[in-house]
This record gives C-alpha cells, sequence and structure tokens, in this order.
C-alpha cells in the first residue's frame, strides 16, 4: 500500500479519548505512531516502560519498577511525589499475548480495584491502543472518581489547575 | 455557551483541588451526612468543614438542606460535572503518558529502521 507515503506524513498530534461505557466501565483511547509489536516492547520491557509510564512533565518520580509481564506474573510501581508519602501500586498479570493484549489487576486500592485490559490493533504501521478498566461495582467507580484515588497524579493536576488558575486570575470574571 | 461550560468547569475543578472536599464528596456518595458528622469525620471544626460545604455548595456539588437544628448535606445537581472533570484529567494524565509512549517507540523505530540497514549490508 502507500507505507512510504504514510511514512512521510507529518505525524498529527494523537489525543487520548476516556469515556465511562457503564457504571462500572471507563474506556481510554489512543493512536501511537509505530507498529504494535513496537508499542508492545516498549509496555513490556522495563527499562523501556520507565521512560514513559511517569509523564516528565509531572512532579512525580518513579522510585521503583518491577515488572515480570507474563501471565500470572507480578508487578509493582513505587512513586514519590514532593514529600508526600510513596505511592505503592501493585498486582498481577492475568493475561499476557504478545503483541495483542495484556490484562492484569490493580490490587493496591483497598476496597477491589479495576481489572485493566489494554488491546494493541495495529493499523497502517500505527498502533490503536484501547485501555478498558472494569470496576468491581459502580460504587468501585464512583468512589475512583470523586477521590484522588489516583492521588499523587491527582495532586500534580491540582496543582497546575491551581497554577493556570492563579495565571488567568488576572483576565477571568470572578 | 462554550465559555459558560468551561468557567463551570473551572468552578468544580476549584472545588475538587482539594483532598478534603474529594472525600466529603466520596462521603456523601455513600449516605448524606450533617455539617456535624462530616466535621467529626474529617477531624476539623464545624466552621472549617461549614467553608468546604459551602465551596462545594457554590459549586453546585454538594446540596444542604437545614431541617430544626440540623443542616444535612448530599450531592448536587451538578454531580456529573465533577464526573466530567474527573475524566478531563484523567485523560490529560493519558495523553502526557502515550506521548511520551510515542517518543519511545519513535526511538524504536529508528533503532529498528537502523539495525535493518545494517543486517542488509
Amino acid at each position: 500500500m502507500d507505507a512510504i507515503r504514510e511514512s512521510e506524513q507529518i505525524p498529527m498530534k494523537n489525543s487520548a479519548t476516556v469515556e465511562r461505557t457503564s457504571d462500572r466501565e471507563l474506556v481510554v483511547t489512543r493512536t501511537v505512531n509505530g507498529p504494535r509489536h513496537l508499542v508492545f516492547e516498549a509496555w513490556t520491557k522495563p527499562e523501556l516502560f520507565k521512560q514513559w509510564w511517569v509523564p516528565k512533565s509531572f512532579p512525580i518520580v518513579l522510585l521503583s519498577c518491577e515488572m515480570d509481564v507474563r501471565t500470572g506474573g507480578k508487578y509493582r510501581l513505587e512513586m514519590g511525589c514532593g514529600d508526600a508519602k510513596p505511592m505503592t501500586f501493585f498486582g498481577k498479570y492475568l493475561e499476557v499475548t504478545p503483541p495483542a493484549r495484556i490484562v492484569w489487576t490493580n490490587d493496591e486500592a483497598d476496597e477491589g480495584g479495576p481489572i485493566t485490559t489494554v488491546t494493541f490493533e495495529e493499523k497502517t504501521g500505527k498502533t490503536l491502543l484501547v485501555m478498558h478498566e472494569l470496576y468491581p461495582s459502580k460504587e468501585a467507580l464512583d468512589a475512583a472518581m470523586t477521590s484522588g484515588e489516583k492521588s499523587c497524579v491527582g495532586e500534580t493536576f491540582d496543582q497546575l489547575e491551581e497554577t493556570l488558575a492563579t495565571l488567568s486570575a488576572s483576565g477571568a470574571p470572578s | 455557551m462554550v465559555q459558560y461550560q468551561k468557567t463551570q468547569l473551572n468552578a468544580s475543578f476549584a472545588a475538587l483541588s482539594d483532598a478534603t472536599r474529594r472525600g466529603v464528596l466520596e462521603q456523601l456518595g455513600r449516605a448524606d451526612a450533617s455539617i456535624t458528622d462530616l466535621a467529626e469525620k474529617f477531624h476539623m471544626t464545624l466552621t472549617g468543614m461549614k467553608k468546604h460545604v459551602g465551596v462545594l455548595e457554590q459549586a453546585g456539588l454538594v446540596a444542604t438542606e437545614k431541617v430544626g437544628r440540623v443542616r444535612t448535606c448530599r450531592l448536587g445537581p451538578r454531580r456529573l460535572e465533577a464526573e466530567t472533570a474527573w475524566l478531563e484529567q484523567y485523560r490529560k494524565l493519558w495523553d502526557a503518558r502515550f506521548d511520551e509512549l510515542d517518543a519511545v517507540v519513535e526511538a524504536l523505530k529508528r533503532k529498528e529502521a537502523i539495525d535493518g540497514r545494517n543486517q542488509r549490508k
């Protein structure tokens, strides 16, 4: 096909979408500019994963990252955020099917955390990522959405919002 | 209209920018509560909790009603907007993450191209 022309195009800025598709489900989609075997590699090799999971624009540090990416394997991530107590995220890979699908649990939450499924679908040299999070109950998802459950990250956005609010305060109607 | 929605969304963001206020919403998602209940729950003075509830009420996230001497709080009509604000925050997180992933994949693509050329030599 037009593979050459495709690769010569100026890459468009990809944008994620997030949708609550039911009482218990959230779906995040995003296209990444690369074939899925490479996207899958970047997701499953710890040394690569570490380079993108915590964006550089965030005041968060990935303190440790252990991942045994295979069906039945475990992961454990520790993130630091300012002076706050480090946050630990951990769980188990329920399914790892290279280079198409990864399913894992999120066990750090007291009450059941979601089960996350990410699928990698290749389209003309790019990869469509669909990340599906299934919560154990409507209440669990409602709680995650009103608390700062992803709190380190939540706080980061709060700081961002506060900064933006301060910056725009002069021009904005109160 | 768009500007109006944006202003409303900013009010929600501001109201949600505080951990206690997010906690109050979470609590009210489970059951209605009086200001006294909430103050106790969050180890605060009555005055402090009244201020937080005031901010949430102004953003439409919480509604209050005084019955006798007790002011009861429940989730307000703009609950949905809080959800929208949260989803937007969550989207921003994933977009930032995937931007970095794009960069990592770009580097892998270049490496693979170089390796491929070397193999052909």
